[in-house]
């Protein structure tokens, strides 16, 4: 039973089936948050006291967790940020803003759109969208056509889509992208909560990642950025903790990844965020993976078992989150009905309304999951979902 | 007490008697089949009411110094506090509706569904109710 390493399972009667949204944090994040805040807190780089040491080792220990966790070669490779909408945001105003074009895919989340749009582009105006096939597949062949059309472009694309589970197969997409001589970054939102990833293994350019959606503190992310392009970035932001030497006329900045921290960083979150890491080591990828499997098919098979609903894709190259509707059922009174329920699932666009314009849907209900809940979790909903059903029929 | 308050104290009244949760959204669910049908030539881009995750729409009608309202939505649930609020505002007066307050809505203690975020579109309703008696 891993809720058992999950306070929030003991405090709250809620079947929690909205993990793409956030996830649970286990006691050790919990804790090492409250330890910093509790016995040292203090600032990190700059003061030499002892306190001040101990939350600068933490911290940096912190990134290199991170290094060896995505199997990044260097940990001057890793930059924290918020989370995976700065990071995007980040590297399009520092490094993507440079190139005539910009690549994604149409099961793209807002935080991957709207920085484009911020920038002047739009669909054919300096954005290029992949289309995907009616199971919600990234179309390849449309996608090398777009790079044979615009090459030396810069590609963003998700990793596993946050509305449908979908899992691109972003290490065919980084090669084709290498070979029209494109420059990637992956919106890995979803990604760490379910598979391991190693970034040298993909060889990928940028790599965005969440912390609390990986059973992590909110606000608290990362980018890994490759070391070849270490120095192509601009800072995003400076200020305290980026400098080397300023006087009135000109400032010099430090080395990455100091340039790329401006400000007092979310230094409790950091170290939650490898505490994250470390429980997810602790159990191993292989035993997260065997458990997400079997709950998505129980899900699957619970779900298709009721009437009326309509699946946009199958389960195959997907994970942790379903998304359906029921015909002529508004996916909002089913969302209200199973809230009065005690069961926490989302409706709506979730934050990816171009592909529900291309589905013709003003939304869905989505059931996400976490290695963390059980078959019993999937009852509970399921026995929800027909009360509702009933309710609305 | 303005009439507008009074109507909000008899729904109260009703939506407590429901001791149960469920009960009382079978309840508003009733009230949105209750709810009459708005025709499809109101269901225009000007008359969406922001800030819904259901389609909502709202449509005004001015007789002598009273508005009066109609609307729907595709959502039962949410048709039926478009029920509700349309029993609420409309049948009163310009100047009465041009006071109302946003919070009037939370004595309903349907702070699930009536919520300040973002995609309240309760909050947004009454918005527009103001919009419409400010502008009349």
């Amino acid at each position: 039973m891993f809720k058992e390493d999950f306070p929030y399972f003991k405090n709250s009667e809620i079947t929690y089936l909205d993990n793409a949204a956030t996830t649970q944090k286990p006691k050790s994040v919990i804790n090492a948050e409250m330890d910093y805040y509790e016995n040292y807190c203090a600032n990190t780089h700059r003061s030499s006291f002892g306190d001040a040491n101990k939350a600068t080792l933490n911290y940096e220990n912190a990134r290199v967790s991170l290094q060896k966790f995505i199997n990044a070669p260097k940990k001057e490779e890793i930059i924290f940020t918020k989370g995976v909408t700065e990071s995007i945001n980040f590297i399009a105003n520092s490094f993507a803003k440079k190139f005539e074009k910009v690549i994604i895919s149409s099961l793209e989340h807002h935080s991957n759109i709207t920085p484009w749009h911020m920038q002047g582009r739009s669909l054919s105006k300096g954005l290029e969208v992949v289309s995907c096939n009616e199971n919600l597949d990234f179309d390849f062949r449309d996608y090398e056509n777009i790079l044979k059309e615009n090459p030396n472009s810069f590609v963003s694309i998700t990793h596993i889509s946050n509305a449908f589970g979908k899992i691109h197969d972003i290490k065919a997409i980084i090669q084709l992208a290498h070979k029209y001589n494109s420059v990637v970054m992956i919106d890995a939102a979803q990604s760490l909560a379910h598979m391991s990833v190693d970034v040298q293994d993909l060889d990928v350019d940028f790599f965005a990642m969440s912390g609390h959606k990986t059973f992590g503190p909110t606000g608290v992310g990362a980018i890994y950025i490759k070391e070849i392009f270490l120095k192509e970035v601009d800072t995003y932001q400076t200020g305290g903790a980026t400098i080397n030497e300023v006087d009135f006329d000109s400032s010099t900045l430090l080395d990455s990844p100091y340039k790329f921290e401006a400000g007092t960083q979310n230094i409790a979150g950091v170290i939650g965020f490898a505490k994250a890491l470390d429980y997810l080591s602790n159990i191993g990828y292989e035993k997260i993976e065997k458990q997400e499997l079997i709950l998505y098919e129980y899900l699957d098979e619970q779900l298709s078992k009721l009437p009326n609903i309509k699946f946009y894709n199958t389960i195959e190259n997907s994970i942790g989150s379903r998304s359906f509707n029921f015909k002529n059922i508004s996916h909002d009174d089913i969302g209200i009905l199973v809230d009065k329920m005690k069961v926490a699932l989302r409706v709506g666009h979730h934050c990816a309304q171009p592909i529900m314009k291309q589905l013709n849907i003003k939304g869905t209900i989505r059931v996400s999951l976490a290695f963390y809940n059980t078959k019993e979790d999937i009852d509970k909903l399921i026995k929800a979902l027909k009360k509702a059903l009933k309710m609305l029929a | 007490m303005t009439s507008i308050e009074k109507r909000v104290q008899d729904i109260k009244e009703d939506l407590d008697f429901f001791e149960d949760e469920l009960q009382k959204y079978e309840y508003i669910i009733d009230l949105g089949k209750k709810l009459e049908d708005l025709e499809e030539k109101y269901k225009t881009p000007e008359n969406i009411v922001h800030g819904c995750t259901s389609q909502v729409w709202l449509v005004c009608e001015k007789k002598d110094n009273k508005l009066f309202f109609k609307g729907t939505s595709d959502a039962v649930i949410v048709k039926g506090l478009v029920y509700i609020i349309l029993n609420i505002f409309s049948n009163s007066s310009i100047e009465e509706l041009k006071e109302v307050n946003m919070d009037i809505v939370y004595e309903l203690g349907l702070s699930e569904v009536i919520t300040p975020n973002r995609q309240s579109g309760v909050i947004g309703m009454i918005k527009k109710i103001k919009e419409y008696a400010l502008k009349a």
